[in-house]
Protein backbone atom coordinates (compact mmCIF):
# COMPACT_ATOMS: atom_id res chain seq x y z
CA UNK A 1 0.00 0.00 0.00
CA UNK A 2 1.08 3.41 0.95
CA UNK A 3 -0.98 5.55 -1.27
CA UNK A 4 -2.05 9.12 -1.32
CA UNK A 5 -5.58 9.98 -2.43
CA UNK A 6 -6.74 13.50 -3.20
CA UNK A 7 -10.20 14.51 -4.41
CA UNK A 8 -11.22 17.66 -6.26
CA UNK A 9 -14.70 18.72 -7.31
CA UNK A 10 -14.34 20.68 -10.50
CA UNK A 11 -16.89 22.88 -12.30
CA UNK A 12 -16.03 21.48 -15.72
CA UNK A 13 -17.25 18.50 -17.70
CA UNK A 14 -15.21 15.27 -17.48
CA UNK A 15 -13.89 15.53 -21.07
CA UNK A 16 -12.36 18.94 -20.29
CA UNK A 17 -10.69 17.62 -17.15
CA UNK A 18 -9.54 14.47 -18.93
CA UNK A 19 -7.86 16.43 -21.71
CA UNK A 20 -5.84 18.36 -19.16
CA UNK A 21 -4.32 15.08 -18.04
CA UNK A 22 -4.07 13.30 -21.38
CA UNK A 23 -2.70 15.98 -23.75
CA UNK A 24 0.74 17.66 -23.85
CA UNK A 25 -0.60 21.22 -23.56
CA UNK A 26 -2.99 20.07 -20.84
CA UNK A 27 -0.22 18.56 -18.71
CA UNK A 28 1.93 21.64 -19.25
CA UNK A 29 -0.83 23.82 -17.81
CA UNK A 30 -0.76 22.42 -14.27
CA UNK A 31 1.99 19.89 -13.55
CA UNK A 32 4.60 20.48 -10.86
CA UNK A 33 4.87 21.46 -7.22
CA UNK A 34 4.75 25.22 -7.71
CA UNK A 35 3.66 27.88 -10.18
CA UNK A 36 6.75 27.73 -12.38
CA UNK A 37 5.95 26.93 -16.01
CA UNK A 38 6.55 23.38 -17.22
CA UNK A 39 9.61 23.19 -19.48
CA UNK A 40 8.27 20.47 -21.72
CA UNK A 41 5.40 17.96 -21.67
CA UNK A 42 4.72 15.04 -23.97
CA UNK A 43 2.15 12.27 -23.88
CA UNK A 44 1.19 9.55 -26.32
CA UNK A 45 -2.30 8.98 -24.96
CA UNK A 46 -2.94 5.31 -25.65
CA UNK A 47 -2.31 2.18 -23.63
CA UNK A 48 1.39 1.39 -23.88
CA UNK A 49 2.18 4.97 -24.89
CA UNK A 50 4.64 7.05 -22.92
CA UNK A 51 4.62 10.47 -21.29
CA UNK A 52 7.29 12.73 -19.90
CA UNK A 53 7.08 16.05 -18.11
CA UNK A 54 10.17 18.17 -17.62
CA UNK A 55 9.67 20.75 -14.90
CA UNK A 56 11.70 22.96 -12.62
CA UNK A 57 11.21 23.48 -8.91
CA UNK A 58 11.67 26.72 -7.03
CA UNK A 59 15.04 25.57 -5.69
CA UNK A 60 16.24 25.70 -9.31
CA UNK A 61 16.47 21.94 -9.78
CA UNK A 62 15.34 20.25 -12.98
CA UNK A 63 13.13 17.17 -12.88
CA UNK A 64 11.69 14.88 -15.47
CA UNK A 65 8.81 12.59 -14.55
CA UNK A 66 8.06 9.87 -17.03
CA UNK A 67 6.05 6.70 -17.38
CA UNK A 68 3.78 4.51 -19.43
CA UNK A 69 0.03 4.63 -19.93
CA UNK A 70 -1.43 1.48 -18.33
CA UNK A 71 -5.14 2.17 -18.68
CA UNK A 72 -7.01 4.79 -20.62
CA UNK A 73 -10.76 5.27 -20.95
CA UNK A 74 -11.71 8.78 -22.01
CA UNK A 75 -13.15 10.59 -20.14
CA UNK A 76 -13.33 8.30 -17.09
CA UNK A 77 -9.96 6.94 -16.18
CA UNK A 78 -6.24 7.26 -16.81
CA UNK A 79 -3.60 5.16 -15.07
CA UNK A 80 0.12 5.68 -15.66
CA UNK A 81 3.36 4.51 -14.14
CA UNK A 82 5.38 7.26 -12.49
CA UNK A 83 9.11 7.56 -12.14
CA UNK A 84 11.89 10.08 -12.56
CA UNK A 85 14.28 10.19 -15.50
CA UNK A 86 16.20 12.79 -13.50
CA UNK A 87 15.52 14.93 -10.44
CA UNK A 88 12.83 13.94 -7.98
CA UNK A 89 13.52 13.02 -4.38
CA UNK A 90 16.69 10.97 -3.83
CA UNK A 91 14.71 8.11 -2.31
CA UNK A 92 12.58 7.89 -5.45
CA UNK A 93 15.55 7.19 -7.70
CA UNK A 94 14.91 4.10 -9.81
CA UNK A 95 11.50 3.49 -8.23
CA UNK A 96 8.30 3.16 -10.19
CA UNK A 97 4.99 4.06 -8.63
CA UNK A 98 1.58 4.58 -10.16
CA UNK A 99 -0.72 7.55 -10.62
CA UNK A 100 -4.44 7.19 -11.28
CA UNK A 101 -6.96 9.80 -12.38
CA UNK A 102 -10.55 8.70 -11.88
CA UNK A 103 -13.24 11.06 -13.19
CA UNK A 104 -16.88 10.88 -12.20
CA UNK A 105 -19.55 13.19 -13.58
CA UNK A 106 -21.36 15.08 -10.82
CA UNK A 107 -23.97 17.81 -11.00
CA UNK A 108 -22.28 20.84 -12.49
CA UNK A 109 -19.01 19.13 -13.26
CA UNK A 110 -16.58 16.40 -12.36
CA UNK A 111 -15.27 14.73 -9.26
CA UNK A 112 -11.63 13.92 -9.79
CA UNK A 113 -10.05 11.30 -7.55
CA UNK A 114 -6.30 11.25 -7.84
CA UNK A 115 -4.35 8.38 -6.31
CA UNK A 116 -0.60 8.04 -6.15
CA UNK A 117 -0.09 4.43 -5.24
CA UNK A 118 2.73 1.93 -4.81
CA UNK A 119 4.74 4.69 -3.20
CA UNK A 120 6.90 2.08 -1.58
CA UNK A 121 7.35 -1.12 -3.46
CA UNK A 122 7.81 -3.45 -0.48
CA UNK A 123 4.89 -1.98 1.41
CA UNK A 124 2.65 -2.14 -1.61
CA UNK A 125 3.12 -5.89 -1.77
CA UNK A 126 2.04 -6.34 1.82
CA UNK A 127 -1.34 -4.74 1.37
CA UNK A 128 -3.35 -2.62 -0.93
CA UNK A 129 -5.65 -0.87 1.48
CA UNK A 130 -6.18 2.79 0.88
CA UNK A 131 -7.79 5.79 2.37
CA UNK A 132 -6.42 5.33 5.86
CA UNK A 133 -5.37 8.95 5.99
CA UNK A 134 -9.03 9.93 6.20
CA UNK A 135 -9.63 7.67 9.16
CA UNK A 136 -6.58 9.09 10.87
CA UNK A 137 -7.47 12.72 10.28
CA UNK A 138 -7.32 13.62 13.95
CA UNK A 139 -3.97 11.99 14.47
CA UNK A 140 -2.62 13.55 11.32
CA UNK A 141 -3.62 17.00 12.51
CA UNK A 142 -1.88 16.44 15.77
CA UNK A 143 1.35 15.02 14.41
CA UNK A 144 1.78 16.37 10.91
CA UNK B 1 14.05 13.02 16.05
CA UNK B 2 14.94 9.48 15.08
CA UNK B 3 15.31 9.04 11.38
CA UNK B 4 13.30 6.02 10.34
CA UNK B 5 14.53 3.76 7.61
CA UNK B 6 12.28 2.70 4.77
CA UNK B 7 11.64 -0.69 6.34
CA UNK B 8 10.42 0.91 9.55
CA UNK B 9 8.13 3.18 7.59
CA UNK B 10 6.69 0.14 5.81
CA UNK B 11 5.99 -1.37 9.20
CA UNK B 12 4.20 1.79 10.31
CA UNK B 13 2.04 1.90 7.18
CA UNK B 14 1.31 -1.82 7.38
CA UNK B 15 0.21 -1.35 11.01
CA UNK B 16 -2.06 1.54 10.03
CA UNK B 17 -3.87 -0.46 7.35
CA UNK B 18 -6.00 -2.28 9.90
CA UNK B 19 -9.13 -0.44 11.19
CA UNK B 20 -8.94 -2.02 14.65
CA UNK B 21 -5.36 -0.84 15.07
CA UNK B 22 -6.32 2.64 13.89
CA UNK B 23 -9.15 2.67 16.41
CA UNK B 24 -6.70 1.68 19.15
CA UNK B 25 -4.40 4.55 18.20
CA UNK B 26 -7.28 7.01 18.03
CA UNK B 27 -8.37 5.88 21.50
CA UNK B 28 -4.85 6.28 22.89
CA UNK B 29 -4.74 9.75 21.41
CA UNK B 30 -7.72 10.60 23.65
CA UNK B 31 -6.69 8.68 26.77
CA UNK B 32 -3.03 7.83 27.00
CA UNK B 33 -1.78 5.13 29.33
CA UNK B 34 -4.57 2.53 29.12
CA UNK B 35 -4.41 -1.04 30.33
CA UNK B 36 -4.74 -3.87 27.82
CA UNK B 37 -8.20 -4.83 29.07
CA UNK B 38 -9.35 -1.20 28.83
CA UNK B 39 -8.17 -1.12 25.23
CA UNK B 40 -9.90 -4.42 24.46
CA UNK B 41 -13.19 -3.38 26.04
CA UNK B 42 -14.92 -1.58 23.10
CA UNK B 43 -14.02 -4.29 20.60
CA UNK B 44 -16.00 -7.41 19.88
CA UNK B 45 -12.83 -9.46 19.67
CA UNK B 46 -11.05 -11.66 22.17
CA UNK B 47 -8.16 -10.49 24.30
CA UNK B 48 -5.52 -12.56 22.43
CA UNK B 49 -6.56 -10.87 19.17
CA UNK B 50 -6.13 -7.48 20.81
CA UNK B 51 -2.73 -8.56 22.09
CA UNK B 52 -1.75 -9.46 18.54
CA UNK B 53 -2.77 -6.02 17.30
CA UNK B 54 -0.76 -4.45 20.12
CA UNK B 55 2.27 -6.51 19.06
CA UNK B 56 2.01 -5.16 15.52
CA UNK B 57 1.67 -1.60 16.83
CA UNK B 58 4.58 -2.18 19.19
CA UNK B 59 6.82 -3.59 16.43
CA UNK B 60 6.06 -0.52 14.35
CA UNK B 61 7.10 1.63 17.29
CA UNK B 62 3.65 3.23 17.46
CA UNK B 63 3.01 2.31 21.09
CA UNK B 64 5.10 1.65 24.16
CA UNK B 65 4.28 -0.61 27.08
CA UNK B 66 5.31 -0.09 30.67
CA UNK B 67 4.58 -2.35 33.61
CA UNK B 68 3.04 -0.91 36.74
CA UNK B 69 2.67 -3.67 39.28
CA UNK B 70 0.26 -6.16 37.74
CA UNK B 71 -0.99 -3.97 34.93
CA UNK B 72 0.63 -2.85 31.70
CA UNK B 73 0.17 0.73 30.53
CA UNK B 74 -0.04 1.28 26.80
CA UNK B 75 1.01 4.66 25.51
CA UNK B 76 1.05 6.28 22.13
CA UNK B 77 4.51 6.85 20.72
CA UNK B 78 4.13 9.68 18.23
CA UNK B 79 7.52 9.80 16.47
CA UNK B 80 7.00 7.03 13.89
CA UNK B 81 3.58 8.44 13.05
CA UNK B 82 5.04 11.90 12.65
CA UNK B 83 7.73 10.50 10.41
CA UNK B 84 5.16 8.64 8.30
CA UNK B 85 2.98 11.74 8.00
CA UNK B 86 5.97 13.86 7.01
CA UNK B 87 6.89 11.34 4.36
CA UNK B 88 3.38 11.18 2.93
CA UNK B 89 3.06 14.94 3.33
CA UNK B 90 5.87 15.43 0.87
CA UNK B 91 3.81 13.79 -1.84
CA UNK B 92 0.76 15.74 -0.82
CA UNK B 93 2.73 18.99 -1.05
CA UNK B 94 3.69 18.01 -4.57
CA UNK B 95 0.29 16.95 -5.89
CA UNK B 96 -2.11 19.14 -3.98
CA UNK B 97 -1.10 22.49 -5.57
CA UNK B 98 -0.81 20.76 -8.96
CA UNK B 99 -4.39 19.51 -8.72
CA UNK B 100 -5.51 22.96 -7.62
CA UNK B 101 -3.99 24.39 -10.82
CA UNK B 102 -5.61 21.61 -12.83
CA UNK B 103 -8.95 22.61 -11.31
CA UNK B 104 -8.48 26.29 -12.20
CA UNK B 105 -7.44 25.41 -15.77
CA UNK B 106 -10.37 23.03 -16.28
CA UNK B 107 -12.87 25.60 -15.06
CA UNK B 108 -11.37 28.26 -17.32
CA UNK B 109 -11.59 25.93 -20.33
CA UNK B 110 -15.14 24.98 -19.44
CA UNK B 111 -16.13 28.65 -19.36
CA UNK B 112 -14.53 29.23 -22.77
CA UNK B 113 -16.23 26.16 -24.17
CA UNK B 114 -19.62 27.31 -22.92
CA UNK B 115 -19.11 30.72 -24.47
CA UNK B 116 -18.32 29.09 -27.84
CA UNK B 117 -21.26 26.71 -27.57
CA UNK B 118 -23.52 29.64 -26.71
CA UNK B 119 -22.46 31.46 -29.86
CA UNK B 120 -23.01 28.41 -32.00
CA UNK B 121 -26.43 27.98 -30.44
CA UNK B 122 -25.76 24.38 -29.53
CA UNK B 123 -26.95 24.82 -25.99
Amino acid sequence: MTSLTLVRRIAARPSVVFDLVATPDGLAAWWGPDDLPVVKAEIDARVGGGYRVHFRSQDGRDHEAFGEVLELARPDRLVMTYGYAFGGEPEEAGLTSRIEFELRPIEGGTELTFTHTDLRNEASKASHARGWTGALDKLVKRFA
Amino acid sequence: MVNYEGRDLDRVFAALVDPTRRAILARLEQEDGLSISAIAEPFAIKLPAVMKHLDVLGDAGLITRSKHGRTVDIRLSPDPLREAMAWLGRYERFWSPALDRLTVQAERRETELRATEGKEGTE
